[in-house]
């Protein structure tokens, strides 16, 4: 086999890596046009599987780091997409700059992390779970019902025409030329959301090869092992709920501003699950598995969309099942393959770190 | 040089109607090997587990280094300076053998969250430092070799030493082996044995439950004796093998000089 020794020596030369990393930061820039040419469409569902990505990784501090299975991470979302949209849209007439509402987002989701996670710290696995559930579900009732006797909400309706973000003279709402390139909304706000997962992978990774990213995988292993080796696992837990609520109110936030409208209706269980799923699905703990779950999770469904309808009007011609039904069989028949034949995830964490040993050894 | 690390007086502890623990008192001192035996059920491994705050004592008192351990959970006992193994061991299975050793400075080391996002340089000698540390405690038991190893791959014996590896990283004033030699064979205990007085020699105070009586009489400087949650006994190992009520407690006959016998 001479192919091996080839890759082996293509990894191990630094000038390969600065160009293949050079090679994939060209092709995420020029990503958004080469979709553009296809369809708008195809830009907003990358900037929503990229907000997804974001959620992921958000939950992956929980679920993946510190073992807590939580069922309602959707709640955080929902707290800091509100931030966003009270603190800048007409509905009180206030538009804070975006600086200002995306930390705040962030910080208040992290307030909710904290206490979703103070009256949880002694419950584990199917209790916790269910716990986080209804913490979840009751986000979501205040937000359909906080429209009376004060309008805060404005309850199912949700609030419209929320402002886009506008970084110095440039609103990412409004398309825009430059160069000869036509910069649309979607695209500027897909430049915005890669910097941001860059940041979030960023901190990710760090945190995860830390004393406290040590201290999470303790209390997931052995939490009674880890408070016999002086980890405090009441602030260490807090800590990761507070750090994964964070990710998804910022992830909130980042939403209201591209979608410009937000209701409860966004921020139900299905949404939770689908999260979780792919945390599960790519792998937990694994922030390279953890990506490819939320694309693959984000994308496979949009692609059935649009194939399933045309494949059938060309074998019967006309419809027999509904896109959305079929949607939903092939990706529970997906996620059960997957736990199947995969019950690690496709990207298993372990498995991962033990070919990095064998290839440095 | 007969300074106490330990002292613990009158110490009780219940489960509903079963008293584990009667006025339970020991003095340990520093620099020891402290043996705590007793027949099986006697509540060794219960007061194991109110010395290292795993339960909460019902009365009695507890002083490390002169001062009172009032918090009872394990991780303010472990901050105090007492680090435990566990009978039925129990390592992070699923991580590293290093990663496991370096779990255990966490108590020891301060860098946050913030510190860690943002690699402070203050954060990365930390790191370099844990890892030192941790690379060295794993060639002082003898793993080096197996630092990239994932712990549940290890065979038992090895197992136990990372355990212990892992309790010496939270830098212990009283390290406590929980049964360290069960399950080993003649060369692995013997191993054992040498590393405890390899540990002894660094100034570290052991204290271990062990039902072999040979090893335990070998080693230990001094031996306390429960049963059905009582001191009966407590002494040098000549004393407390001359000691009737032992004999009786072990045989409960006061016929045979060899307790261990019946033990093993």
């Amino acid at each position: 086999m001479p192919e091996l020794p080839m890759i082996e020596r293509l990894r191990r030369h630094p000038k390969a890596a600065w160009i293949g990393g050079a090679l994939v930061a060209i092709a995420l820039l020029l990503l958004p046009f080469a979709l553009a040419s296809v369809g708008t469409a195809w830009v907003r569902i990358l900037n929503v599987a990229m907000l997804f990505i974001l959620l992921s990784l958000g939950l992956n501090i929980v679920v993946g780091f510190a073992g807590l299975l939580d069922l309602g991470y959707i709640a955080f979302y929902a707290v800091g997409a509100y931030v966003y949209a009270l603190l800048a849209s007409p509905h009180f007439n206030l538009h804070l700059p975006f600086w200002v509402i995306l930390p705040l987002g962030a910080l208040v989701a992290c307030g909710f992390g904290v206490l979703l996670g103070a009256p949880t710290l002694k419950l584990r696995g199917d209790y916790l779970a269910i716990v986080t559930l209804g913490f979840g579900e009751i986000i979501r009732i205040f937000l359909n019902n906080l429209s009376r006797p004060v309008n805060i909400t404005n309850g199912p309706q949700g609030i419209a025409r929320i402002d886009p973000i506008r970084i110095g003279g440039i609103d990412l709402g409004n398309s825009e030329t430059w160069l000869g390139l036509t910069f649309s909304g979607p695209i500027k706000y897909y430049y915005l959301l890669l910097l941001v997962l860059m940041a979030v992978i960023v901190i990710n990774l760090r945190l995860q090869d830390s004393r406290i990213g040590r201290a999470w995988e303790a209390i997931r292993e052995d939490e009674v092992a880890a408070r016999a080796m002086g980890i405090n696992t009441t602030r260490v837990k807090l800590l990761a709920f507070a750090m994964g609520a964070s990710f998804g109110g910022l992830s909130g936030g980042l939403f209201a501003s591209i979608q410009g409208f937000v209701s409860p209706e966004s921020f139900g269980l299905t949404e939770s699950v689908m999260v979780l799923a792919m945390v599960v699905l790519g792998g937990m703990g694994n922030i390279r598995g953890v990506i490819v779950g939320a694309l693959l999770l984000s994308f496979v469904p949009e692609l059935l969309r649009y194939t399933v309808e045309p494949l059938q009007k060309t074998l019967f011609g006309k419809m027999l099942i509904e896109p959305e039904v079929i949607r939903m069989l092939l990706f529970g028949l997906a996620l059960v393959l997957v736990m199947l034949y995969r019950p690690a995830g496709l990207l298993p964490s372990a498995v991962r770190r033990r070919e990095l040993d064998e290839g440095r050894a | 040089m007969t300074e106490l690390v330990l002292t613990a007086s009158g110490v009780a502890k219940s489960f509903g109607g079963i008293q584990a623990l009667q006025d339970v008192s020991i003095a340990i001192r520093r620099g020891d090997i402290y043996g705590l035996i007793g027949p099986n059920g006697a509540g060794k491994t219960t007061f194991f587990n109110v010395l290292t705050g795993l339960y909460s004592r019902d009365s009695g008192s507890i002083e490390l280094n002169g001062a009172p351990l009032q918090a009872q959970t394990p991780d303010a006992a472990l901050v105090a300076g007492v680090a435990r193994t566990f009978q039925n061991i129990r390592l992070f299975a699923n991580l590293s053998v290093l990663e496991n050793v370096m779990i255990g400075r966490h108590a020891r080391t301060r860098a946050g969250v913030f510190a860690a996002i943002l690699r402070l340089p203050s954060q990365r000698r930390e790191e370099a430092a844990i890892e030192a540390r941790a690379r060295e405690l794993l060639a002082f038991v003898g793993l080096a070799h197996r630092a990239n190893d994932v712990a549940r791959s290890l065979p038992y014996g090895e197992q136990r030493r990372l355990e212990i590896a892992r309790a010496l990283a939270t830098d212990p004033q009283l390290l406590a082996l929980d049964e360290p030699a069960a399950g080993m064979n003649a060369s692995e205990t013997r191993d054992l044995a040498q590393l405890i007085r390899a540990i002894r020699a660094q100034g570290i105070t052991v204290l271990l439950i062990e039902h072999d009586m040979k090893f335990v009489m070998s080693l230990c400087d001094r031996i306390l004796v429960l049963d059905y949650g009582r001191r009966i006994s407590e002494g040098t190992p000549a004393e407390v093998r001359k000691d009737p009520a032992v004999i009786d407690a072990y045989l409960g006959t006061g016929q045979a000089d060899e307790p261990g016998r019946a033990a093993a």
